[in-house]
């Protein structure tokens, strides 16, 4: 099996996820809990990566981050290599494309976080910041979550955008998926069939997983009616 | 809508919006709150200026040293009952743990602080949020219909216990309810809203026996307010005593101060003293005024304190009564509703 490839999906799904938390939670807080006017355009952008093929988003992708763009250029005149092709391009294009994948369950959780509790801290003295952190985003851990853990696994089986931005290097952008692709093409589909079993098996675990411990958490937060 | 009110700080009577739903009491209680915000207008409390719209102050509820009671209490329902007590006190945990413990127990909640609000009644829910409003210290208490999600049996008591409750802290409160009963047991003085105004702005008994117009009789609904004292119980017959004279009313209540309310139209006149006992009370008083309200009459009768009748006009034209004429009032026991009013 493609150790290497294994490792690298797991590195990024993982880099994915903590990103994509720092970003996704102020985001889906603000357009949950105090969007009014834009919200609209700004919920539309974020569903963007589920109907926009791997491709388009990939493409858009190496333009804005390629040698020839602004940003490109001064990446590499800061770190001496392009963003594109690396780690640091897939983790782009990784978070663009599972962005609604967090955003989306993390704004319907704090959606569902009764306005009632957020006002009455709010009244006892708690800042903005003090009401989210103890209050809404503890009210809204399942939801929380669900997004990381779909994050991770959407992560772990994107294909299109990797190939697209991160190209096919061993060890610095050949995940998984590209890897299965390779041994199909090489016609080794005995290596293939056994990657791709284990991403499988994975996937189901880590969905198994989360749907089960939303549910235990539901009866820990039994909301008061 | 419009709102005029004026509260003073530190004046620990409670005010009472009441009104019927969609008649803007909440709103004005969440204006006060900092939640909503006004179109135009102020909103000071004593020095503070807590909302101005022509200078374009708007103080966040955060700064505006209030304790808000939400219609369903509002507890952290992840938070024990010492960790939702807490979390509005300023002070470091080893300070405010004590504290914390004194205001349990003032609010009969010893030894629950371990408990989840989904653990507690409703009764012991009210009085978790009343404790963490307490604990803040606030200046204002503002309450959006507290006994509206109790069930009806416990409603009677919590309402004595929270009427105490108010009547201890140094404090002015804000009531918002729908409720006659609630008005009459908790408030000082009220404010009738209806159709997002306020119409009349008053004592409590003062609202209830002299409503504005004819909108806010109607929403009130019971014309007579006399406040009172029951004095001796017997018999399941309370006797409440009422300047010279007194009330007797088959209640269930303790002795202390209560508000005695009868209808108008449960009042009856007669021209010379009865000899049928069956109703209860008899005042012999003198007619003050005769008001007719189309096919009916209200006739206000001084009998040691003020009653409205509301009788039809035959009865009127037999009656033969005109202002200063000697009439009876009588009063079934069982038409008699006492509130009470807490023993302080």
């Amino acid at each position: 099996m493609d150790w290497s490839a294994i490792a690298l999906s797991l590195r990024l799904a993982a880099a994915t996820t903590i990103v994509l938390l720092a970003i996704g939670l102020p985001l889906a807080s603000w357009l949950a809990l105090s969007a009014r006017r834009g919200r609209w355009a700004v919920d539309a952008l974020v569903a963007l990566p589920l109907v926009l093929p791997p491709t388009v988003l990939g493409y858009y992708v190496l333009v804005m981050l390629g040698p020839r763009s602004p940003v490109g250029r001064a990446f590499e005149t800061l770190t001496g290599s392009p963003v594109v092709f690396s780690f640091t391009g897939l983790l782009v294009a990784s978070v663009l494309y599972s962005l609604p994948f967090a955003v989306q369950p993390f704004a319907a959780a704090f959606a569902a976080v009764d306005r009632t509790l957020i006002e009455t801290a709010w009244c006892l003295g708690a800042s903005r910041l003090r009401t989210f952190a103890r209050i809404v985003v503890p009210l809204a851990r399942p939801g929380i979550v669900a997004g990381a853990v779909l994050t991770f696994a959407h992560t772990v089986g994107e294909f299109g955008v990797v190939l697209m931005v991160g190209g096919n290097l061993p060890g610095v952008t050949r995940t998984v998926s590209i890897s299965i692709y390779d041994d199909v093409q090489a016609l080794n589909y005995a290596r293939a069939g056994r990657t791709a079993a284990l991403l499988l098996a994975f996937s189901f675990v880590v969905l198994a997983l989360t749907y089960r411990l939303q549910r235990r958490s539901g009866r820990a937060w039994p909301i008061a009616s | 809508m419009r709102a005029d009110l004026e509260l003073e700080p530190g004046d620990s009577r409670v005010l009472v919006l009441f009104g019927p739903s969609g008649s803007g009491k909440t709103t004005i209680l969440r204006c006060l709150a900092g939640l909503d915000r006004p179109q135009e207008g102020f909103i000071r409390f004593g020095a503070e200026v807590w909302f101005d719209a022509a200078m374009g102050v708007n103080r966040p509820p955060q700064a505006r040293r209030l304790a808000y009671v939400a219609q369903d209490y509002g507890l952290f329902p992840h938070f024990t009952v010492e960790e939702n007590v807490r979390f509005g006190m300023d002070a470091k945990r080893s300070v405010a743990t004590p504290r914390v413990e004194s205001i349990l127990e003032r609010v009969h909640l010893r030894g629950m602080a371990g408990r989840l609000p989904a653990q507690l009644s409703g009764g012991e829910r009210q009085r978790v949020a009343l404790a963490r409003a307490l604990a803040r210290d606030p200046a204002l208490v503002l309450l959006d219909e507290p006994l509206a999600a109790l069930d009806l049996p416990l409603r009677d008591p919590m309402r004595q216990e929270l009427r105490q409750f108010l009547r201890s802290i140094d404090v002015p409160s804000v009531i918002v309810t729908h409720d006659r009963v609630d008005a009459l047991a908790l408030g000082d003085r009220m404010a009738v809203l209806s159709g997002g105004f306020i119409r009349q702005v008053g004592s409590v008994p003062e609202v209830f026996s002299r409503p504005a117009d004819v909108v806010v009789a109607a929403s009130v609904g019971v014309e007579n307010v006399v406040a009172g004292t029951v004095v001796e119980i017997a018999d399941g017959l309370a006797t409440v005593r009422v300047g010279d004279g007194s009330i007797r009313a088959t209640a269930d209540v303790a002795p202390g101060p209560v508000f005695a309310c009868i209808r108008a139209e449960d009042v009856t006149l007669e021209r010379s003293q009865p000899r049928d006992v069956s109703a209860r009370n008899q005042w012999t008083g003198r007619v003050v005024a005769l008001q007719s309200e189309g096919s009916v009459v209200r006739v206000t009768v001084d009998c040691g304190f003020v009653l409205t009748a509301l009788i039809t006009r035959p009865s009127l034209d037999e009656l033969r009564v005109a202002p200063g004429s000697t009439v009876t009032a009588l009063v079934k026991a069982t038409a008699v509703h006492l509130v009470q009013r807490g023993s302080t």
